[in-house]
């Protein structure tokens, strides 16, 4: 990207050029070596065929990411992640890309089916067209007919690089900088597939957008991208769901999230996260750092809603940068964590154009032995005039031995700015459920009840399918919870 | 249809139910009237088995069959119903929904399929009648922001969905007004029958009015002092509790 050429510059392109060739003859099999270099970078982007500019993106991130350390301000304890012991870049064995399911490999879909999502239901489900990402590369798209009559781009971002590469570097890493934090440039760095969206100006997506993440090989870290773009006046739904298999060690997951809500535009972005947590004692689960985070235009909207059910660790804080005057930012989340997991996790508001409105709704459910916190930033900037916020967190506990904990950071330099929170903490009481008990309803399903009722607000903005998934997985996320 | 035999209670080591005997029979109705502290609402918690209460002895039969190590949902699924003096909220859950999953997991437990939703509109539909109870209250959170009144209502409603073999109304009356009184007690008096049975607590005759019960016990220091006929209430109206106090402590 730099246009002046230093000697550093040459005897790294030297160094590289002289290692390349013998590299690429090492990897024959579709996962690399451990360990994380510029040639790896390198290899990941030519692996993809990617041109040089993002070649460059990526090695500058890297570059930027040797530099940095690890953040230790989240309220989360953890073995860091041996960044050399990670292998990044792993794909399917055969990824030609399919048309329709009958192509599909079937013993993908019998994975699909035990992990409870039906390729098949799915696709029969109204509207709803996916993008599968199964270790990083995309095997099946569908209804892409339908959308591309339309105009809606909806790929891969590997493909999206090749074949809309104005667009992609246009919006890359506006919202998200490479060098935004250690995980995120991290991600830029490596990052291996995920999904692009484009809606253009003026058209309403007539179906929900989802992708369904997978970590599948032992060992290898998912640093998933996905970068949507609504264009004016545009509306688009997204959905984004991960299961993930139970397995022992620790896997690292830094996916990146760019949303860009152009003037009148909005973008609706719902996750239901349930990667492997660990082991009742602990031990395992994946570490989910993601960095999501969108941009809203004038007149703009984003809603971010999502059920943290999974991962050992979760620090994740989807975001809204209010920068367009009437712009509106949301965030509804549920946070569920159970035996010994630890999530930090909230929303930032940035507060830069003029009346401009951000709601939160946190729900924190702590069980077990379990750490869960709320951490949220509400800033209102001196220019933005009549911003508002309202804040809402609520913790439930179950048991003695979990935590709920509150960060809430307010910076407003505006006068005129209206900010209301409001928290609360409770505990599912004996009494509720003896009551539940006495009407027939037993322990386990008394709790899942009980929890349902308190997520209520954030489960009701949830698409009508995906709710009851993300219902069916708090009960599962709780079960065992109450001896 | 249930047989409660010296029956010993106690909770955090306090002795409070120190040998009760009762019998209740199909199709009658027994009023358990005292003091407050008398062990009134032990006794209905620990017939519907809430687990703080130890059962140190004698024991309870439902049945024909002893229940003292049944979980207090099992005993929900054989037919016993308590209608709290203090229903709890339940935010976000809705009286439909509640009222749903209730009548579901007692099928379940009797391996019956799930009730078809038209029958169970058409359930809820009849029984909100019966009971005066506005359609919109069924989709308020469960007791959240409920009146004393709508609270007791809606247990009474929770009654006649579950159609229980045994009702137990812990105080149903506390909090009533007299028409909400009226309702409720016409509401039980409807639902009652020659093959269930009603136990009624209260500290007062005036619930006796309305729904009249074949026999009263007197409960005090954890014992049934004295038992009767609706009589021994009016007594107990006119005389309060003192008298029977003297009697026992004499």
């Amino acid at each position: 990207m730099s246009n002046k050429y230093t000697e550093d510059d040459l005897r790294e392109e030297l160094k590289t050029k002289e290692y390349e060739y013998g590299f690429y003859t090492d990897i024959k099999s579709d996962t690399f070596p451990n360990g994380l270099n510029e040639d790896i970078v390198r290899a990941i982007s030519k692996k993809k065929e990617e041109p040089q500019w993002m070649t460059d993106w990526r090695l500058e991130a890297f570059r930027v990411w040797k530099e940095m350390v690890e953040p230790e301000w989240a309220n989360v304890r953890y073995e860091k992640p041996n960044f050399q012991g990670i292998s990044y870049y792993s794909a399917p064995n055969s990824k030609p890309k399919y048309d329709s399911l009958d192509e599909v490999d079937p013993e993908l879909l019998a994975t699909f089916k035990k992990l409870g999502i039906s390729l098949d239901e799915q696709k029969k489900l109204a509207g709803v067209a996916m993008d599968v990402v199964v270790d990083s590369v995309s095997v099946a798209t569908t209804f892409k007919k339908t959308l591309g009559e339309k105009g809606i781009i909806f790929m891969s971002i590997s493909e999206a690089i090749k074949e809309h590469p104005e667009l992609v570097k246009k919006y890359l890493g506006t919202v998200v900088p490479q060098k935004d934090n250690f995980y995120a440039a991290l991600n830029s760095a490596v990052f291996s597939d995920g999904s692009f969206c484009y809606i253009p100006k003026g058209v309403k997506c007539p179906m929900e957008l989802s992708t369904y993440f997978r970590i599948n090989q032992a060992g290898t870290g998912q640093f998933e991208r996905t970068l949507v773009i609504a264009d004016e006046g545009s509306y688009v739904s997204y959905l984004e769901g991960c299961t993930a298999p139970s397995r022992d060690e620790n896997q690292l997951h830094a996916a990146v999230v760019e949303l860009i809500a152009l003037d009148d535009a909005e973008i609706k972005y719902s996750t239901v996260q349930n990667w492997y947590p660990g082991n009742a004692e602990g031990i395992g689960g994946v570490y989910n750092f993601v960095t999501k985070r969108g941009l809203c235009e004038k007149n703009a909207k984003i809603s971010w809603t999502q059920v943290e059910t999974g991962s050992a660790v979760t620090w994740k804080y989807p975001s809204c940068v209010l920068k367009g005057d009437h712009s509106v930012g949301e965030f509804y989340s549920i946070a569920v964590t159970n035996n010994y997991q630890q999530a930090d996790t909230g929303t930032k508001m940035i507060h830069l154009g003029k009346n401009t409105k951000s709601t939160i709704i946190s729900k924190g459910i702590s069980a077990g032995k379990s750490q869960n916190s709320y951490r949220g930033l509400v800033q209102i900037n001196s220019r933005a005039e009549n911003a508002r916020n309202f804040s809402q967190c609520d913790s439930l506990l179950m048991g003695n031995e979990c935590g709920a904990h509150t960060f809430p950071y307010i910076e407003a330099k505006n006068k005129s700015a209206k900010i209301e929170h409001e928290a609360t903490t409770s505990k599912i009481g004996e009494d509720q459920i003896f009551y539940c008990n006495q009407r027939g309803i037993d322990t386990e399903k008394a709790i899942a009840l009980i929890v349902n009722g308190f997520s209520k607000e954030v489960l009701n903005k949830l698409p009508m399918e995906f709710a009851v998934e993300a219902q069916k997985l708090l009960e599962i996320s709780l079960e065992g919870s109450v001896g | 249809m249930l047989k409660i035999d010296n029956l010993h209670a106690s909770v955090e080591d306090k002795n409070i139910l120190q040998g009760i005997n009762l019998e209740v029979k199909a199709g009658e109705v027994h009023a358990i009237m005292g003091p407050n502290g008398s062990g009134k609402s032990t006794l209905a918690s620990v017939i519907a088995g809430k687990e703080e209460y130890e059962v140190t002895e004698g024991h309870i039969e439902f049945d024909g069959e002893n229940i003292n190590e049944l979980a207090a949902e099992e005993r929900a699924h054989k037919g016993v119903f308590l209608s709290f003096q203090y229903p709890v909220e339940i935010p976000g859950v809705s009286v439909t929904n509640f009222m749903k999953t209730a009548i579901n997991e007692t099928r379940k437990a009797k391996g019956l399929e799930d009730m078809p939703a038209k029958d169970m509109l058409k359930l809820i539909r009849e029984k909100s009648e019966l009971l005066e109870i506005d359609r919109k209250f069924l989709s308020r959170s469960l007791n959240e922001g409920f009146s004393g009144g709508e609270k007791k209502r809606n247990e009474i409603f929770q009654m006649a969905m579950l159609e229980p073999k045994l009702a137990i109304l812990d105080e149903t009356d506390s909090g009533l007004d007299i028409d909400a009184l009226r309702i409720v007690a016409n509401g039980v008096n409807k639902l009652k029958n020659k093959d269930n049975a009603v136990i009624v607590i209260t500290h007062y005759q005036r619930l006796l009015d309305y729904i009249v019960p074949d026999f009263v016990h007197v409960l005090y220091n954890g014992k049934i002092v004295k038992s009767g006929t609706k009589e021994l209430a009016h007594e107990l109206e006119e005389k309060g509790y003192d008298w029977i106090k003297e009697e026992v402590n004499a």
